[in-house]
């Protein structure tokens, strides 16, 4: 079983704000087209072109419909991916000592040449968020793009997950979550920013930014009729508009 | 185990190179980043100094790689060697399919010209292939736009110069209020996202109007789950209320719109026209000194109450006509399933948001009067709409009736508001009208599509007859400004008006779902007459994917990926500006084809030299252009005026100047695109601001100033309506004359959707939507895109749901009036509750695509395109009556009704249909 580091002062994570988030996918294949070519082994494709095609995503969106108990039925977007635990159950249940959150800012990483693909990881995370890639055998999860996050050979603004420059909606951010001065965590804490499944005691580093409340305004009452048409008529009507110019 | 951590590289190389180019996966047209290893492309990513996307990118785009290895690309020309629809094919040489190809089409130029149809597709260079089809001299040349969104660009452009999507686009950075009509996940894609996201962060409302809540519906904070084809009901109820309330911007009318012109009501030919000079200018009340003067004279005050000889304004018929009970919120809740007090809490959030916040700029700016304004007033009420509106046959009007309202609020062109992109706006008067003079061995006598002003404009034959195969700009549907693409199959094949000889189609997957009624257009395409030939005899088909349409051509003409062509997104044509400037694109071979397959226009030039049409080849004969990317730099459409804006003449005009044989180089070095900024005191209400007016002529959008009013009134309505009454020379057949006198109402109006009779004892909606991760991409068998949605279930609101005891894991039987589908079912609360819908386009015939049989989207997947027909249900007069709006002949799918029932399990999705052949190998398994 494998040792958790002392918790980081830096931790780093993403935001996602399910208000904006329209479920588009775009943070899935960015995420797919960089880490196929990135970090570690190829994320594969199964049947590709044939019946029941699986591969391995290190992000998935999900749908999920709310009825409250007034109003309108509403559609929240779920964007699923690693959370970077400080307790991360995943790395306290490798037996390889593949599995590891990174001491200077929190991210969890598997170590592709020491994981034998026993699967462990994924079983213990609550959150669904690991993929045994089917060609490699070795655990796939969101590495944080930490390779692109330091990387020199990228422009500044580049230095930031694939998912979070992709996303059309600006529905992702990504930041030290353990500033509490940071954009993300002032965003978390305007907003309202929860983590997931706290029961646990996962200590996720990601937070979601809930929906706003929806529905009809707060009644207004700007549609005063100017004059009752049908007793004024036409041309009192007219008369009374033609003033306001 | 102690805590231990490896050594990381966190700065690997990227890639050895990145090349800019221009996105193909829909028609939003994002720059791209194409990162190359070896030669090969390995990652895709936006462009951020692009003005369409500024480094965003979805998931089509995202995906690009897997499009341009998709198994599924055709590899060289084909040759049909068995019977049509047999998918037998041999490969053959490039110079063997041009011969053909020239073979076929030289005799018709030199006999008959109009016997070659040429249809495009998702076609992104319609003002070439335009040009050639005019050269070749054939008056059957449209794009896609009739099966689209043809109502919604018509509507847009006769009542102001502009429409949603490519015309204009929504202030993003100042509206408090954004209303979405019926607008799926779709056009377009990625700034619309963009500026949701900015709404969303500034704190704006958004609220979506749409029978289904998804995507962009999803997140609205407030939605209406209208009842499908009652969204004009539902504006004109708003318009009741905002007239009766008196929060309408009366200055705003009075300056910049037709509300003050008089309306004629003499009886006579001239009737229910507007007042002119002697001149032709409109008239209007001076209210300084009561008398009628020109609109557009210095100082004028419009009146907008004003009589004058028995004419009273436009203002004052639309109020009378809006203010009536009809429109009452109460009148119209049911039909339109919103409720009333829904409908006046709706009318009472534009009303605040525009008059009780309004936007104001600190800008001066001159109108087309001479009149200086200190200010920029805006209302920031911003709109957009698409399909939704579009696709039913009182779409036109509906669209006539949304930008109605927001133009009495005052917010078009206003900070806040809907602004229009370059070259937009652009009046009707400024478009070309359309063209159908054919003779042969000579081009045609002008442009084939634009924009009617009356019934002198019709696309008829001297006796009466349609000019065009697609019956476009007749009295079935006289303002069908973008051609009736869905028509041409059944009329080519029924011989109604005439036969043709030879089929050109590009980008268009007729054969599956870009045709209503799909198993009658196979069997159309394959029919032979009693001797034994092919009722549509000759069928040329490009793409570069083995898509259903492919089985049905005589000979394929392969085109590339994106990433292995040559485009320009021209200001000629479809453009990717904004609204703070004019910009355009090229695509240029990033990587090169390993096949042997051609760009589809570089194959249209060569065929164009072959033929020697006019435009291609000089006095001598001699072809002009090499291929495409030399016709981009050196055409010239008007002198100094091109395909490209950027980098002309020496390298440093924009707009105007001679071709530059460095231009391609510069774009590159550019990052694929040109861009050039409008000045602050342009920015806003540029139909009327001479310094946007003055900027638009120096880029060589138009060559003199062009102000405008918009046409609340509709002038070119009014005359087919003034021909249906009797006057004039050129009238509507007998059996027309009532629909055109009834449809043709120069006010917006709202009219039952013809599926709602035609399908009277059929109670439910049906409607389709593209997934966000799928609109308009051509090519839904990207390997992970497929994973994403690789079958569409049918989904079923909870009424219906719990009517026939649905469960999940059922299966449903759909019948229309023209067909049947058995489907598997979902269930759905955020739905209107007499409506189901599932996605477009999912559902793909086994054997195409290079998919395995077994794929999904052949066995659970499914096209609503069985249920919906191109003709309306027969009326017992033996007159064919398309299944379209009467004015645009827009394809009307969203009119569908249906009734559904459970069904047992079938072994697959109905109607399955056999495998056809795949003209390309079977793919590999698994990837990498």
């Amino acid at each position: 079983m494998t040792a958790l580091p002392p918790p980081s002062a830096k931790k780093l994570g993403l935001v996602i704000d399910l208000d904006t988030c329209v479920g588009c996918h775009a943070c899935v294949t960015a995420c797919k087209g960089w880490n196929d070519q990135g970090y570690g082994v190829p994320l594969s494709d199964q049947n590709a072109y044939g019946s029941e095609p699986s591969g391995t995503f290190l992000n998935r969106v999900h749908s999920y419909e709310v009825q409250p108990d007034q109003g309108t039925a509403q559609v929240i977007n779920f964007p699923r991916s690693c959370l970077h635990c400080e307790n991360a159950p995943c790395v306290t249940v490798c037996p390889t000592g593949a599995s590891y959150k990174r001491a200077e800012d929190g991210i969890v990483l598997v170590n592709e040449d020491a994981c034998i693909g026993c699967g462990l990881c994924a079983w213990a995370c609550p959150y669904g968020a690991r993929e045994l890639d089917q060609a490699a055998g070795v655990m796939k999860k969101c590495t944080l793009c930490v390779d692109r996050i330091y990387n020199e050979n990228l422009p500044e603004e580049d230095r930031q997950p694939a998912c979070v420059r992709t996303c059309p909606a600006g529905a992702r951010h990504f930041g030290d979550l353990g500033d509490p001065d940071s954009d993300v965590s002032k965003l978390v804490a305007d907003r309202g920013g929860y983590e997931l499944m706290p029961e646990m005691d996962t200590k996720p580093v990601n937070r979601y930014l809930p929906p706003r409340p929806k529905g009809p305004e707060q009644e207004v009452d700007i549609l005063a009729p100017l004059l009752d048409v049908k007793t004024t008529g036409f041309a009192g009507w007219l008369d009374r508009i033609l003033e306001k110019i | 185990m102690t805590y231990q951590q490896p050594k990381l590289d966190t700065s690997p190389k990227i890639s050895d190179e990145v090349r800019k180019t221009t996105c193909y996966m829909c028609a939003c047209r994002c720059g791209i980043n194409v990162h190359l290893k070896s030669g090969k492309v390995s990652y895709i990513e936006g462009n951020r100094d692009h003005p369409v996307n500024k480094g965003v990118l979805c998931a089509k785009g995202s995906s690009g790689i897997m499009q341009v290895t998709a198994p599924s690309r055709l590899r060289a020309p084909l040759r049909r060697v068995g019977p049509r629809g047999s998918g037998a094919f041999e490969e053959i040489s490039w110079e063997e399919a041009f011969q053909t190809a020239v073979a076929w089409l030289k005799p018709l130029r030199e006999t008959a010209p109009e016997k070659l149809a040429f249809f495009t597709g998702r076609d992104q260079s319609q003002s070439f292939t335009s040009f050639w089809a005019q050269g070749f001299g054939t008056p059957n040349y449209a794009a896609h736009g009739g099966f689209c969104s043809v109502n919604m660009a018509a509507g847009g452009i006769y009542t102001m110069g502009g429409a949603f999507w490519e015309f204009g686009q929504p202030d993003w950075d100042r509206a408090k209020l954004f209303i979405l009509f019926g607008v799926a996940e779709d056009h377009d894609s990625n700034p619309i996202k963009i500026g949701i996201g900015k709404l969303k962060a500034r704190g704006s409302r958004v609220i979506g109007v749409n029978p289904i809540r998804t995507g962009y519906n999803g997140v609205a904070d407030d939605w209406y789950g209208i009842t499908p084809g009652t969204d004009g009901l539902l504006i004109l109820s708003l318009i009741h209320e905002l007239l009766k309330a008196g929060k309408i911007d009366l200055d705003y009318l009075a300056r910049f719109t037709n509300a003050p012109c008089l309306v004629d009501e003499t009886a006579g030919p001239g009737r229910g026209l507007l007042l002119r000079d002697k001149d032709g200018k409109h008239l209007v009340i001076d209210k300084t000194t009561g008398k009628p003067a020109v609109f557009d004279k210095k100082g004028v005050q419009p009146d907008l109450g004003a009589t004058h000889k028995g004419a009273r304004t436009v203002f004052q018929h639309l109020a009378e006509r809006y203010l009536s009970d009809d429109y009452a919120p109460e009148a119209v809740a049911e039909r339109t399933g919103i409720p009333a007090a829904r409908i006046k809490g709706l009318a009472a959030e534009i009303a605040r948001a525009a008059f009780d916040e309004p936007v104001v700029l600190d800008q001066e700016w001159t109108d087309f009067r001479g009149d200086t304004h200190s200010q920029m007033v805006g209302r920031p009420v911003a709109f957009h709409s698409m399909r939704g509106v579009s696709a039913h046959s009182n779409g036109f009007q509906t669209c006539r009736a949304l930008h109605l309202l927001q133009i009495l609020i005052g917010s078009v062109e206003t900070p806040g508001g809907f602004r229009f992109k370059p070259p937009y706006p652009k009046p009707v008067e400024a478009h070309p009208k359309p063209h159908c003079g054919f003779n042969p061995g000579t081009p045609l006598n002008g442009p084939h599509l634009g924009f009617v002003h009356g019934p002198d404009d019709l696309a008829l034959n001297p006796d009466g007859s349609p000019a065009r195969i697609d019956k476009a700009f007749t009295w079935e549907n006289p303002m069908s400004a973008h051609g009736l693409m869905h028509m041409v199959i059944p009329n080519a094949h029924a011989g109604d008006p005439y036969r043709i000889d030879t089929m050109l189609l590009y980008m268009a997957n007729m054969s599956w779902n870009s045709s209503m009624n799909t198993r009658s257009v196979m069997e159309m395409l394959t029919d032979k007459d009693a001797d034994g030939d092919y009722k549509i005899p000759r069928i040329i088909y490009s793409d570069a994917y083995a898509s259903e349409m492919v089985a049905y051509a005589d000979l394929i003409l392969p085109d590339t990926t994106y990433l292995e062509r040559h485009d320009c997104i021209s200001l000629l044509d479809r453009p990717i500006c904004e609204a703070e400037a004019a910009a355009d694109a090229i695509r240029w071979p990033v990587i090169e084809p390993d096949r042997e397959v051609r760009g589809f226009q570089s194959v249209l030039v060569e065929l164009g030299n072959r033929l020697k049409l006019p435009g291609f080849v000089d006095a001598e004969g001699k072809a002009k252009y090499r291929d495409y990317a030399d016709y981009m730099v050196n055409h010239e459409r008007r002198p100094g005026v091109g395909p490209l804006m950027g980098w002309r003449g020496n390298g440093d005009q924009t707009g105007r100047g001679a071709p530059n044989p460095d231009q391609l180089q510069r774009y590159i070095d550019n990052g694929g695109f040109a861009i050039a900024h409008i000045p602050d005191e342009a920015q806003f209400f540029k139909p009327w601001n001479a310094a946007y007016q003055d900027w638009a002529v120096e880029l060589g959008l138009y060559d003199k100033p062009q102000p405008y009013l918009f046409s609340i009134y509709s002038e070119p309505m009014q005359r087919f309506r003034l021909a249906a009454e009797g006057h004039g020379t050129r009238q509507p057949p007998e059996h027309l004359r009532e629909r055109v006198r009834a449809t043709m109402d120069p006010l917006p109006i709202w009219y039952e959707p013809f599926g709602d009779s035609a399908g009277a004892d059929y109670p439910v909606h049906a409607l389709t939507q593209r997934p966000m991760a799928m609109y308009h991409s051509w090519g839904s068998q990207n390997a992970w895109l497929r994973q994403i949605h690789g079958h569409n279930p049918l989904y079923v609101p909870t009424k219906i749901w719990e009517e026939h005891r649905f469960q999940d894991g059922d299966w449903a039987r759909v019948t229309s009036p023209s067909g049947e589908i058995t489907v598997p079912v979902a269930h759905m609360a955020a739905l209107n509750e007499n409506t189901i819908w599932t996605w477009n386009a999912i559902g793909k015939r086994k054997g195409a695509w290079a998919l395995d049989p077994d794929a999904p989207e052949s066995t659970k997947g499914f096209l609503l395109n069985h249920l919906i027909h191109e003709l309306l249900p027969e009326k017992g007069d033996g007159m064919r009556w398309s299944n379209s709006d009467p004015i645009t002949g827009q394809a009307a799918w969203f009119d569908l009704r249906v009734r559904i029932k459970k069904a047992d399990p079938p072994e697959e999705a109905q109607p399955a249909f056999p495998p056809i052949p795949s003209p390309v190998p079977a793919a590999r398994r698994n990837r990498p």
